[in-house]
This record gives structure tokens, C-alpha cells and sequence, in this order.
């Protein structure tokens, strides 16, 4: 990627082109008083050496691997990432451009953001997805006005196993409007209480998240059952969509909406973002689906080409009645998923998904054989919850120390787990890691 | 797009300014949208409808119709209940485009105030806010 500021010259040359004399004399039309008359108030411009120095103190004061050994998930998972994704990733073409605005122009965009549809769609196994949200919280809480439109009701019920941040923006969303958010509480074993739904009338969505919150696989064909002869859409949330090449996905057990989080899927953790919202959902709601929609379609000569549909739903046509504030897309993430799930292939993520799986097993048996309590019995996929001694945060803060992160404390999530830390195992944790991790605990 | 007389418009249905018609036999009432409204929006590829037993007031908003270069809202030109609706839009929404008098019919009501047509506009009426 290149980087030329406008030269003098430049500038010249395109004021001419505009027919005015100077930059002020381009700017004419805002208020005087509405224009910076000083400057910036800004530190000297470092050089490279000594910006390459700030930045690598400022990575210095966080915890990340493989310096620290993490094992912390909880909506944010570290994967390797094939050298051949950022290879692709970092070509201009991609990097450089921006959203299409006129988009049969940018073919290539177009059939990236078609193929990242077609194998998110087949993920999930689900009918269509979108061109991608922001994040997995921004599209959850997309999935809940969904079904507000759809079901032209007013009350959502979601677990409380959905991811708290999460919640926490759906909350966002739907503060200044009238509608309603029941909270579902979990069972002993780690799962959703579905029996609290009975008595909950006039529900627009169910909303759990599988792997929930806790690690644990959520009974979600019981909710798909229950919901498909009903108003209530089914919606299934996810932070770690890589569990579907090993448990059933949201699409065979019944979800009408499957959306969350796709940064596991070769994007890096980057303290946080950017991340990848995902959208799933079925034929019969398209019309009701947020975002923008790449699709397929053949030219006068009959030549396969893409084109965007449905954009007659989005806010540039459609303004205040468009079906969401988002017309874009994270492009570039949801093409590096794409290049990560076609690099690995269908059987590819089966097999990633089975050594997350049996090594956090792995670590799962060995802290109880330790005699540390896992107290939720719920299959787990790749993180689980663990039951500490009174007094842990103590040899918590002795680990991180001595780099090893041990899991998130739940506690500021829910104050009713007390010295439960959330611990998460993928293919990058090493045997010897987990083994030291077990032997610095005891 | 059409000139205006180009377009038909029957005589024994009434009109919206909103374009959409209704007429009315005895207790209830057909209605859909003008051929001056399917004109103006061009191919039209999905029409969304309420449910049978939904009521909504004069000027509510009822359904929306699309077209390849637009969604428009459609709205009530009198208060009613759904009775039924044109299942056959969902696979056919051309009929709009081809029949819109007919065939393109959208739902039928059964009218709370069968008084609310007379604020309607006849044919000659509705002909002459279209030509200004």
C-alpha cells in the first residue's frame, strides 16, 4: 500500500481544474466561524525509528502471546493464521479500496464479499447471509430488530449466557425504543433454562448464543422445536464459530437468524478489533435483513457477473425506512474469513475443531484431577469454566507475572461466580503449556 | 414511463392521493394501486402484505411494494380489517405491473366507515392532481 500526499503542484492543478484561486477560496462556503483558523495542537511528527520505539513499549505493557501464555477466550480467540491469508490480504486491490458505491464497477470486490456469503451461509448452514456487520454484538443486536420487524412484536428474550458485551449493546439498541428484553436465566449444567420461556406471550426472538457465554453447547434443537410453528424467530448468537465444524450448526437445529462474532476465522485478536460481524438467515426474511447483499446474476451476453440486491432496503435509497443505520461492511475482514475457511477447507475445520477441542479436554481433566471443580457438566468446545480456591486472584495475579494468563474471572459479570475464571484451549497452547499452567496452580 | 393519458383509470373506483384505489361492495372493499403508481415505480419484484385479521386506521401504513428502483410504503385510504389478501402477488408481484385494477389487487377490508369514501377522489378528481 502506497502513501503519496497531494503536492503543491497537485493542488495548484486541481484548484485550476475547479476554477478557484486558493484553498480558502475553495472552503468559501463554510462559516468563517465554523473553520480552524490555528493550528493542530499536536506533538512533533516522530520518525519511524522512534515511532517503531512507542509503539513496541506501548505492546510491552499488555499481555500478549507468544510471550504470554493465554488462556483467555471469552468472545475473542487466537488461531493460527495461514502466512498465505495475509499474503492475500495485503494485496492493494483489496486493501486499498473502499466501500462500492457504484458497485458492478468493482467486480472483484463484489465476488469477494459473494464467495465470504457463500461459505458463511454453509458454516452456519443457514439460506443467505449478508456482506458481513461490524461485530458479532452490532449484528445480534441487528438480528433482534429483525425479528421486531418481522413479527411486528415487541419483547426479546435472551439468555443471559449470551456474551455480556453483547447484551450489553442489544440493550444499547433498543434503549430509546419501546420494546423489551427478558432475560433468561441457566440451569446448574451450564445451559439456558428454557422452561422460564413458558409464560413468556408474544415473544418477537429467542436469543441464545452456542457455545453460550460458558463454553457450553446450548440444547438448541429444543428452542428450534418449540419456535417453528410459531411468530418467534430463533435466534442463535456465536463468538466462536469454528465449534460448527464439530457440533451441529445453527441452520440443521432450526435458527431463523445465526449470527456473531467471526474474528476466530483468520482475523487477528488486535486487542479487541476490528472484527467481523456475521449474518445468516433464511430465504423467507431477506427482505427484513440488515446490510447490504451481494449476489449472483449473468450479463445481456450471458457472462456470470455480481451485483448488489436489495439495495433498495438500504439508507442511501431508502433513508429512515431502510432496514438498518448499516450500509456497509467489514470487506476486508469477512475476506479474510473467507480466505481462511476456503484455505482451510470443509474437513480442514473439522479438524481444527477436534484438536481445540480434545486439548481443552485435555486441560479440563487435568485441574480436576488437580482438584479444582469444573462445576457446569455441559459439553464444552474449546473454554469451560473453572471453580478456584478462595483467595485466587492472588496466585491470579502471581501467574500473569510470570506470563501466564489463567483465564477471565466471571465475577464482574456474574456476581454470583465468585473465584469462577473461564479458560480457554485452542491449537496454539501447547501441551507443555497446559501442563505448566496445572503444575503452577497446585 | 407513460404520458398520462397513456394510463387507464376505471371509473367505478374511487382514489387516494396516496394512489391507491378502493372499491367497495356493500360492507367491503378492494384496493391496490394505481397504474399511474406501478408506472411511476417501474418492474415491480415483491409487495408486502399484511395479515388476514390486522386492522389499521385511515393513512396507516399497510404493506410496502417494491420495484427495482425503489420501496414505497402503501397506505390505508380508509380505516378497516383485513379480510383477505392476494396470495398471488407473492409468486406473481407483476400483476401489480400488468392488471393493477384487477388481478393486481392487493387486499380486501371490511370498512369501519364506508362514509370515509366519499372524502375519496373520482376519477376525474384523481386525473387532475396528476396533471397539476
Amino acid at each position: 500500500m502506497r502513501y503519496f500526499p497531494h503536492t503543491p503542484e497537485d493542488i495548484t492543478e486541481m484548484l485550476k481544474t475547479v476554477g478557484v484561486d486558493s484553498l480558502d477560496a475553495l472552503f468559501d462556503t463554510i462559516p468563517a466561524d465554523c473553520r480552524r483558523k490555528d493550528e493542530l495542537d499536536l506533538p512533533q511528527a516522530l520518525t519511524e525509528w522512534e515511532l517503531n520505539h512507542h509503539i513496541d513499549e506501548l505492546c510491552g505493557r499488555m499481555a500478549v502471546s507468544p510471550e504470554y501464555k493465554v488462556f483467555m477466550g471469552a468472545g475473542s480467540y487466537e488461531h493460527y493464521i495461514p502466512v498465505s491469508l495475509n499474503h492475500l490480504l495485503s494485496r492493494s486491490e483489496f486493501v486499498t479500496s473502499y466501500t462500492p458505491y457504484q458497485p458492478e464497477m468493482s467486480q472483484g470486490t463484489l465476488q469477494a464479499i459473494f464467495e465470504y456469503q457463500t461459505l458463511t451461509a454453509r458454516l452456519l448452514g443457514m439460506e443467505v447471509a449478508n456482506a458481513s456487520q461490524y461485530d458479532g454484538a452490532s449484528a445480534l443486536a441487528e438480528a433482534a430488530l429483525m425479528a421486531v420487524r418481522i413479527s411486528r412484536r415487541k419483547k426479546v428474550a435472551v439468555s443471559r449466557l449470551v456474551h455480556p458485551h453483547y447484551r450489553r449493546v442489544l440493550a444499547t439498541y433498543l434503549a430509546p425504543t419501546d420494546y423489551e428484553i427478558l432475560e433468561l436465566p441457566y440451569l446448574p449444567d451450564g445451559t439456558t433454562d428454557l422452561s422460564s420461556l413458558n409464560g413468556m406471550d408474544e415473544l418477537a426472538a429467542v436469543i441464545v448464543q452456542s457455545p453460550n457465554f460458558f463454553g457450553c453447547i446450548e440444547n438448541l434443537k429444543t428452542i428450534g422445536d418449540k419456535t417453528r410453528s410459531e411468530k418467534t424467530l430463533f435466534i442463535v448468537g456465536f463468538s466462536e464459530p469454528l465449534a460448527y465444524g464439530m457440533f451441529k450448526n445453527p441452520g440443521s437445529q432450526g435458527a431463523d437468524i445465526a449470527c456473531g462474532e467471526g474474528q476466530s476465522l483468520g482475523i487477528p485478536r488486535s486487542f479487541g478489533g476490528p472484527a467481523l460481524g456475521m449474518f445468516t438467515t433464511l430465504m423467507k426474511y431477506v427482505r427484513n435483513m440488515p446490510g447490504r447483499l451481494v449476489g449472483q446474476a449473468a450479463d445481456v451476453e450471458g457472462k456470470r457477473g455480481f451485483v448488489l440486491t436489495l439495495a433498495t432496503r438500504e439508507q442511501h435509497i431508502r433513508r429512515e425506512k431502510a432496514t438498518s443505520n448499516i450500509c456497509t461492511n467489514h470487506s476486508l475482514c469477512a475476506l479474510a474469513s473467507a480466505i481462511y475457511m476456503s484455505s482451510l477447507g470443509g474437513s480442514g475445520i473439522k479438524t481444527l475443531a477436534r484438536l481445540n477441542f480434545d486439548k481443552s479436554e485435555y486441560l479440563k481433566d487435568a485441574l480436576r484431577q488437580a482438584g479444582f471443580s469444573v462445576p457446569f457438566k455441559q459439553t464444552t468446545f474449546n473454554e469451560f469454566v473453572v471453580q478456584f480456591k478462595d483467595g485466587f486472584d492472588k496466585t491470579y495475579e502471581r501467574l500473569t507475572a510470570e506470563k501466564i494468563i489463567a483465564g477471565l474471572p466471571l465475577e464482574c459479570y456474574y456476581p454470583e461466580l465468585a473465584n469462577h475464571y473461564l479458560l480457554c484451549v485452542t491449537e496454539t497452547i501447547s501441551k507443555q503449556d497446559m501442563d505448566l499452567l496445572v503444575q503452577k496452580l497446585k | 414511463m407513460k404520458e398520462i393519458t397513456e394510463l387507464k383509470f376505471p371509473e367505478n373506483v374511487r382514489y387516494a392521493e396516496s394512489h391507491e384505489w378502493v372499491k367497495a361492495t356493500g360492507e367491503t372493499a378492494k384496493l391496490g394501486i394505481t397504474d399511474y403508481a406501478q408506472d411511476q415505480l417501474g418492474d415491480i419484484v415483491f409487495v408486502e402484505l399484511p395479515d388476514v385479521g390486522e386492522s389499521f386506521e385511515k393513512g396507516a401504513e399497510f404493506g410496502t411494494v417494491e420495484s427495482v428502483k425503489a420501496v414505497s410504503e402503501l397506505y390505508m385510504p380508509v380505516s378497516g380489517e383485513i379480510v383477505a389478501i392476494n396470495d398471488a402477488l407473492e409468486d406473481a408481484p407483476e400483476l401489480v405491473n400488468n392488471t393493477p385494477f384487477s388481478d393486481g389487487w392487493m387486499i380486501e377490508i371490511r370498512l369501519d366507515n364506508s362514509s370515509e369514501l366519499d372524502a375519496l377522489l373520482d376519477q376525474d378528481a384523481y386525473l387532475s392532481t396528476l396533471k397539476g
